[in-house]
């Protein structure tokens, strides 16, 4: 890919900070990490990463395959305990260590989308978007029913499914699944929306729509997605962070990112010179 | 430019030939032993049908209604045994369903692997003893505490109802019940563990995902299994209802229908062991074959219909 080029991508129109300010230290921050290490038993995957996640942004994760995207991503909503990883180091949610908090509290604020839609196969589309509802003790139908609704709104696929509320969620398509895993996490009302790789195994239309879907949330909701793809890193965020053999290289606004560099690392991956 | 034809390697025809002929006779080897196997079980549903024809001829339907077993009369209703089988049987599935779901939980949720493997091979170890071992322990173990603790206490404090009362012999449905339900065990056991094992791990991240608890995250996973569980169920139920060497050491053996769990009884299978080498008449012989026919029948629909249950929710997953 050419640098160049990066003005011709559909980037939808977003206001991007000035060019000339390097770090997002003026943007007020959802979360930080400071100074994590991640491990898988002796292997590190996360090596003294120190990362602002900015209040209702898009915050793009590239990296080559391996780098430990995923892994800094789980480590967010700590669900890299739930893989058998342990940490060190501290994750701020609102200034409060998320390491110092129940975890089943912490993934209720942090919510996460899967590189794999994964719905709830005994579910229907309805009962898979109100799992999470249920899970808190939300026993109200006229609520759960509003929060249904408005959630497969948000994840853009109420017009699809409102006649087919009660098929099976494995009823639907690849793209359509995981819009309904988008509804599900947006009904329990996250403060911060983490998806790995979330278009990454749909056809391009379902990429698509999932990347207005992304470009809408950020309205309300604090985002970080972690995506192989940079023109899609481009076209959907706001800030984009490299990862290279579980370090940060470098993270940026993103058109900072894509049009000038400071590290040679970057420069190297976004042009496809390896990765 | 040129293209170049890419040049592809054979193997020599000749040779070819002869790996051929020898996959041929090894494929038609195998599907003549394939069809051997299938065509012996209905060989065996069909010489049943026919060695139980007088009696099904004679009786019709009524050998399940009636309790008469007479030789002497040759009059013969299948009732009491037919009973036996499936109050023993359903108490072995009362006292083991909890336990194989409890332990396969265990072994597919929360136990670390280098305990998971040794509990479950010490539990498929139990599916090896053999059953007259599990008969002799029934007899000289298991019947005493029933008589001596298990019976005293449950008539005392749950005496009031029919269900829990009976003899003080210690044989009786309660001890083949639990003797069954400890041979039943492993097969539930460890084929719902393996229907648990096999619902992915996206399954139990998307429910951690969303702020459910250990808990919760394995009800999601029992949801997903439950079908996979009732077949296991089923293959167990069949397995109960079939066992004949350790149920007839310790079910007493007598011919009558009670409600009293604590009260001796017979089974189908101990009615066929002990008296085929005593049927004098081809009526009284035939009698006992249909009894067969009948236990055949059953545990080939159990199996069959446990089998497609746990196929079908295992198959769900593996794409
Ligand atoms: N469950 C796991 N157990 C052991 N090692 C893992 C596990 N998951 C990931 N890793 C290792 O951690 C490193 C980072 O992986 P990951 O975060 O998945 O990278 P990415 O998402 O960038 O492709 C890799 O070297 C990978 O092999
Ligand atoms: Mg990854």
């Amino acid at each position: 890919m050419e640098l160049a080029t990066i003005e011709e991508l559909e980037a939808p129109t977003m206001e991007i900070p000035q060019a000339t300010q390097p770090e997002i230290k003026t943007i007020p921050e959802k979360m930080i990490a400071q100074n994590l290490n991640c491990f898988f038993g002796k292997t590190q995957a996360i090596k003294n990463v120190t990362l602002s996640i900015p209040t209702q942004k898009v915050l793009a994760i590239i990296g080559p395959s391996g780098c430990g995207k995923s892994t800094f991503l789980r480590s967010l909503n700590r669900m890299h305990e739930v893989a058998g990883g342990t940490m060190t180091g501290t994750v701020l949610l609102d200034g409060l260590n998320i390491y110092d908090s129940d975890p089943v509290v912490v993934r209720r604020r942090v919510g996460m989308v899967f590189q794999k839609a994964n719905p709830f196969p005994m579910m229907s589309i309805f009962d898979n978007v109100a799992a999470g509802l249920r899970l808190n003790g939300l026993g109200d139908k006229n609520k759960v029913n509003e929060i249904v609704e408005r959630s497969l709104k948000q994840a853009a696929l109420w017009d699809e499914v409102k006649d087919s509320l009660n098929k099976s969620g494995m009823s639907l398509s690849g793209g359509q699944q995981q819009r309904l895993c988008i509804a599900r996490t947006l009904a329990v009302d996250p403060e911060v929306v983490l998806m790995d790789e979330p278009a990454s195994a749909l056809d391009p239309i379902s990429t698509a729509k999932i990347e207005e879907l992304i470009y809408d949330l950020k309205k309300n909701y604090t985002i970080t997605i972690v995506t192989h793809n940079m023109q899609q890193a481009a076209r959907v965020s706001d800030y984009t962070a490299f990862f290279y053999v579980g370090e940060l290289i470098e993270v940026d606004d993103t058109k900072t990112m894509f049009t000038a560099p400071r590290k040679k690392r970057t420069e190297d991956y976004i042009t496809g010179r390896f990765g | 430019m040129k293209i170049e034809p890419p040049v592809l390697v054979f193997p020599s025809p000749s040779k070819s030939r002869n790996r051929n002929i020898g996959d041929l006779v090894f494929k038609n080897l195998t599907l003549v032993f394939a069809i051997v196997v299938l065509s012996l079980v209905f060989v065996m549903a069909y010489e049943m049908y026919k060695g139980s024809s007088l009696s099904i001829e004679k009786f019709g339907w009524r050998f399940l209604w009636t309790s008469v077993w007479d030789p002497v009369k040759g009059d013969f209703g299948a009732l009491p045994y037919v009973y036996g089988t499936i109050v023993s049987s359903l108490v072995a599935l009362v006292i083991a369903l909890p336990l194989s779901i409890g332990v396969s939980i265990f072994l597919s949720e929360l136990a670390p692997r280098w305990l998971e493997r040794p509990v479950s091979f010490m539990v498929e170890l139990l599916a090896a003893i053999p059953s007259i071992v599990y008969g002799l322990w029934g007899m000289f173990v298991l019947v005493p505490v029933v008589r001596k603790f298990i019976g005293p206490f449950i008539t005392r404090y749950l005496g009031f109802i029919p269900l829990f009362n009976g003899a003080p012999y210690g044989f009786g449905m309660l001890a083949a019940g639990i003797v069954l339900a400890i041979m039943i065990l492993p097969i539930i056991t460890s084929i719902s563990r393996d229907v648990m094992m096999s619902i992915p791990n996206t399954q139990r991240e998307a429910a951690f995902a969303l702020g459910a608890t250990k808990w919760e995250t394995t009800k999601i996973i029992l949801s997903n299994a439950k079908s996979g569980i009732a077949g296991a169920t089923l293959l167990g139920l069949g397995r109960a209802i079939g066992e004949t060497m350790a149920v007839t050491m310790v079910i007493g053996n007598m011919p009558q229908i009670s409600a009293h769990l604590l009260d001796p009884a017979y089974s189908m299978a101990s009615v066929l062991a002990n008296e085929f080498s005593e049927a004098t008449t081809q009526l009284y012989l035939s009698a006992l074959i249909e009894i067969g026919l009948l236990l055949f029948a059953v545990r080939i629909i159990l199996n069959a219909a446990a089998r497609l249950i746990v196929w079908s929710v295992t198959s769900k997953f593996a794409q």
